[in-house]
């Protein structure tokens, strides 16, 4: 009966020593194997590999477990994934299993289907219901907490728009001789301006995340180039430094503090160099991978020996699409820099800085240019809505794909019943975030806004 | 206890007609009761069948055995098609109808169907004995037996006919009301609501100056059956017009004599059927209202005036009209009335349309709060043929959501709250894609034989018409076009590009503005083409895409739809369901999960933790 592969995060979202992308259902094999590039995968026994964009780049090692229904937890074929407990890996693995045909399980849903599926004994019925009834109602409070005034406000008026676009067709449609023809144009043009602005709304979930998780903000540069004491600044001028968090090996250490009141989480790396030392390289391999996931970085220089070959070697490491801040450190030792703008253009880096680490002088600067960087200029203004909830964004992401069929169809000539059907689909999306039920309104709204019938 | 009859149904209006013919097919010793014998069939408001959403139930019921489309058929003085610009789904047949051929058609059918009598009576009493239902008493005294019965008794329940401060008691078009059957009713422990309804006035067509109104005429080659070509015939035309702000300065006037705004009416009124007085005073922006002047007949100058329903006292109705462009110097022939009725609170019936709780009980049309000859037909139908089946001992015939707009009409009877009289509409139909009227055949007349309802001769038509898709669909998959002068400015006069390299005709109907008409002027074998199978082929073809989306929402909504639930479960006894849900599920008693889950108040945990107690319960753990 059930034909629909769910997928969760098997452990609290957050930080954690260890995180686990749980797939249930028929398709989960299927779907891990779409980004899973290791050994092929034996029932039961634990391989070690990694997740990889369709791109081929690397996004965690992690470790698999393939365990085939009805022999598993829920009774279907499971596979689980661990990772390191990145919450942007662990994300990222989260969204390729929804692309790959996944969809987010609802509270207690793994637990429902062992319990159907018989891996639960009669007794244990009722602490099902438990489960469900409590994580439901866990759920709904988390979701509602996260729905924020502004966007509940903002969906809701979405959904009034779409609501208003299906009565004007279906107001056509079933009464032919009271309601003027549709206006496809005008129908056209309004659901090109919603489109846009779903998609700017669901755009703000990265943004979200960084209110909601922190920002990632790596600091990197050659050994002794003064990243740890740059660090140690950033740390001492801020005194709301919520916690130490061990980084996932001794190479790199992760500290939190808050910016403006936004979380960013300070990634110092090994010092980048080209080594042969085996312990080292896996430090180094590790500085590159956090370069990978951040959301800026610091690109430490010194300000007296110039700009080293080595530097442009680190900074050619760093993807073009992460923003990059250069750091002339050590300003107090020797005031200028050969080649400052040079190096800059060549890392395409948003601004240059000069401190001193020792002194202090320039840190204000820095930390302007950081807040700047990440909140694209300003702290997002109060009033606007601001996605922070996976399943708002999956939703989101959902009736953008929708809103964008429908215009598909208007411009393809397309009639408009089948408009409709994407149309209700992108609705039913947006219904499903603010938990309303949306059963007649179409009709109610037919109803009150023409005069229509005999 | 001896039976007279298997089946007892009454009222002979559009619901029962359908009830008795369906109950007849499938073989059940029929009795049809009517009020009156010159009111079978009668069509008591607008000459016209079919529509949007409501022209796909006459398909549906055809597709099923019933009647109505072939009445239609026999009775149209025009006929044309709604909708044919905007998509497959939701183009429909209307028909205008003589009335009174209408009826004559129906009458007779029913005096020609093996098994079936058809009686006069008014009936006063359902006799039931321990929860079952026994048979039916006249108002005279004479008493049938039966073990079944179809309450199909229409508008006629307590009714009260009303125009201006004119109030009485009459069931529509001054036939009796039925007050003992209602009081009868309530007693056998049935809730009653009660709503409103209105008609128009008629007037003399020979009283209407035509010379400034826009004529609407019909069209050729339409038929509302699958089975049989009706004989052509010369069609008449309606005409439309509108009211002026004269007419609306007359109505505000009076609207204090309006029953409507003065209180005389409790009962609910539709919300798509306004009264012209409703209008105005929900729309006190618009200036105008349209007016569509329709025959009652061939041999009758009656015209009903479609869009002007009204209760207003008489003579306030003729100064109104005196304002209508082309009403001038109009003739009343009948005036427009009010009528309120009690109905049958439709949350207490099954899926199978019986009520729940009397045994052998079954209600359809307007009786259960549905407005509309259509959605009557179509329950009639369904009530006929399961009251037959009850007999029989054998399960229900329960069309879903997903195989016909007769699905949807029930499912949303007995599954939301009904706060007006119910029509349907294309847009209530989730996957409307499918239920096209064009396939109404292929979705549904399949399992009518096999129930029953649809006899050999048709059941033979169908199958040729799948065969002759499959030929088709076979062909135009194969078959090539090529490049040519012919086939080059057959596409150009199209407006579409001309052929670079041979192309399938199938890959060519993909192209939006092509069609078999186009493929007809380049290749001989597509001109030869019956016009519904090129309908069917270009629907597949050309909406593919869409088609498979609807197929894949269809798939998850049969997952939980086939999830039955016991009918004796106790839902105060099943822990952490919401109070919300328990009340809701107690009152209404879905037959499965997906039913349950349509239920206003019942959320996705609720529909888990009855999927736990299920399984629970399937396990034979205990009591809950």
């Amino acid at each position: 009966m059930i034909e629909d592969t769910i997928v969760a995060l098997a452990t609290p979202p957050g930080e954690g020593a260890i995180g686990i992308v749980r797939l249930s259902g028929p398709a989960a094999l299927a779907i891990a194997r779409g980004f899973w590039h290791g050994a092929k995968v034996i029932p039961r026994r634990v391989q070690v590999g990694t997740v990889r964009e369709p791109s081929g780049e690397i996004v965690d090692e992690v470790i698999l477990i393939y365990m085939p229904g009805p022999h598993s937890f829920t009774g279907e074929d499971v596979v689980e994934l661990h990772g390191h407990g990145s919450p942007l890996a662990l994300r990222r693995i989260m969204e390729l299993c929804l692309a790959g045909g996944a969809r987010l399980a609802r509270p207690g849903e793994f637990t429902e289907r062992a319990f159907v599926h018989g891996r639960l004994d009669l007794t244990q019925a009722e602490a099902v219901i438990d489960i469900i009834r409590a994580s439901s109602e866990g759920a709904l409070r988390a979701a509602s907490g996260q729905l924020s005034g502004v966007l509940r406000r903002q969906v809701e008026q979405w959904c009034q728009s779409l609501v208003g676009m299906l009565a004007t067709i279906e107001a056509s449609i079933d009464f032919p001789d009271d309601v003027e023809e549709v206006d496809r144009a005008e129908l056209w043009r309004e659901l090109d301006g919603l489109v846009h602005e779903v998609a700017r709304v669901r755009s703000t979930w990265r943004q979200g995340r960084i209110l909601r998780e922190g920002m990632r903000l790596a600091i990197v540069g050659r050994p002794n180039v003064g990243k740890s004491s740059l660090l140690n600044r950033l740390l001492r001028e801020e005194r709301a430094i919520v916690t130490d968090i061990p980084g996932t090996t001794r190479d790199t250490v992760e500290e939190q503090i808050s910016l403006a009141g936004v979380p960013v989480r300070l990634v110092d790396t090994a010092g980048l160099r080209e080594t042969a030392d085996p312990v080292e390289r896996i430090g180094v391999e590790r500085a590159y991978r956090e370069v990978e996931r951040a959301d800026l970085v610091l690109l430490v220089v010194e300000a007296a020996g110039g700009l080293t070959p080595e530097d442009s070697a680190i900074a050619a490491q760093i993807p073009p699409e992460v923003p990059v801040v250069v750091v002339i450190n050590k300003t107090d030792l020797a005031p200028t820099l050969e080649g400052k703008e040079r190096l800059a253009g060549e890392v395409g880096a948003r601004a240059v800085i000069a401190v001193s680490a020792w002194s202090g002088a320039g840190l204000d600067q820095l930390e302007e240019t950081i807040r700047h960087l990440v909140l694209g200029g300003e702290l997002p203004p109060q009033e606007s809505a601001v996605v922070a909830n996976q399943r708002h964004f999956t939703e989101l992401a959902t009736a953008e794909r929708h809103l964008a069929e429908a215009i598909e169809a208007l411009q393809g000539q397309a009639a408009l019943d089948v408009v409709s059907i994407d149309l209700r689909e992108a609705w039913m999306s947006l219904g499903r975030i603010t938990g309303k039920e949306v059963t007649d309104e179409v009709i109610n709204e037919i109803f009150s806004r023409f005069c229509v019938g005999k | 206890m001896t039976w007279d009859y298997d089946v007892i149904i009454i009222g002979a209006g559009h619901a029962g007609s359908e009830a008795g013919l369906a109950a007849a097919r499938l073989g059940a010793r029929t009795l049809v009761l009517a009020l009156s014998l010159d009111a079978v069939a009668l069509m008591a408001c607008n000459p016209s069948i079919g529509g949007p959403a409501k022209g796909n139930l006459v398909r549906e019921i055809d597709a099923l055995g019933g009647a109505m489309g072939r009445a239609a058929d026999a009775s149209y003085v025009q006929i044309r098609r709604l909708n044919t610009g905007k998509g497959p789904a939701v183009q429909a047949t209307r028909a205008q109808v003589d009335k009174r051929q209408y009826q004559a058609w129906m009458r007779r059918t029913l005096e020609n169907q093996t098994g079936l009598e058809l009686r006069q009576g008014l009936v006063s009493e359902i006799l039931a004995e321990g929860g079952r239902v026994t048979g039916v008493r006249l108002a005279t005294g004479l008493i049938f037996r039966a073990p079944a019965v179809v309450v199909t008794s229409g508008t006629f329940l307590r009714s009260r006919v009303i125009a201006g401060e004119h109030v009485q008691s009459s069931g529509p078009s001054g036939l009796l009301p039925a007050n003992e059957l209602s009081r009868s009713l309530a007693s056998l422990g049935i809730r009653l609501g009660r709503f409103k309804t209105g008609t128009p006035p008629r007037v003399d067509g020979s009283t209407i100056d035509y010379s400034s109104l826009t004529r609407q005429d019909g069209e050729e080659g339409l038929r509302f059956s699958f089975w049989e070509w009706p004989s052509h015939r010369e069609q008449l035309p309606c005409w439309i017009t509108h009211t002026t702000p004269a007419t609306h300065e007359i109505i505000r006037a009076n609207l204090a004599r309006a029953p409507l705004f003065s209180g005389v009416i409790e009962g609910t009124g539709p919300r798509y059927c306004p009264s012209v007085e409703d209008k105005i005073v929900r729309f006190p922006d618009r200036e105008s209202h349209l007016i569509f002047i329709e025959p009652e007949g061939r041999f009758t100058k009656e015209c009903y005036l479609l869009g002007f329903s009204t209760s207003l006292p008489e003579e306030v109705q003729v100064a109104m009209l005196q304002t209508v462009p082309g009403l001038e110097r109009v003739k009343v022939m009948r005036p427009g009335y009010a009528i309120e009725y009690d109905f049958i609170l439709p949350g207490q019936l099954e899926a199978s349309l019986a009520v729940r709780g009397i045994s052998g009980l079954f209600s359809a049309g307007q009786a259960n709060g549905t407005s509309g000859y259509e959605e009557a037909a179509a329950q009639g139908l369904m009530a006929g043929a399961n009251a037959a089946l009850y007999g029989r001992g054998q399960e229900p015939f329960i069309l879903d959501r997903s195989e016909a707009y007769i699905g949807v009409l029930i499912d949303d009877l007995i599954t939301k709250e009904i706060t007006d009289p119910y029509r349907m509409l294309t847009s209530r139909a989730e996957y409307r894609l499918l239920l096209r009227q064009d396939n109404a055949d292929l979705r549904l007349s399949r399992r009518a034989h096999g129930v029953g309802l649809l006899d050999d001769e048709c059941y033979r038509l169908l199958c040729e018409k799948e065969r002759a898709i499959e030929v088709e669909r076979q062909r135009v998959a194969e078959a090539v076009a090529r490049p040519g002068p012919a086939t080059d400015e057959a596409l150009a006069r199209a407006g579409t590009r001309a052929l670079r390299e041979p192309t399938r005709l199938a890959d060519l109907l993909k192209r939006p503005e092509v069609n078999y008409r186009v493929l007809a002027r380049f290749d001989e074998a597509s001109s030869g083409v019956d016009p519904e199978v090129a309908q069917e082929i270009e629907v597949q073809i050309k909406y593919e895409g869409y088609l498979s989306k609807q197929e894949d929402q269809v798939r998850r909504f049969r997952r939980l739809e086939y999830l039955r639930i016991p009918e004796d479960w106790d839902y105060r006894s099943l822990a952490g369901l919401s109070s919300e849900a328990t009340e809701k599920l107690e009152r209404i008693r879905p037959r499965s999960l997906g039913q349950a889950s349509r239920i206003a108040g019942v959320n996705p945990a609720d529909i888990s933790v009855l999927l736990v107690h299920l399984e629970r319960r399937r396990r034979g753990g205990g009591e809950s």
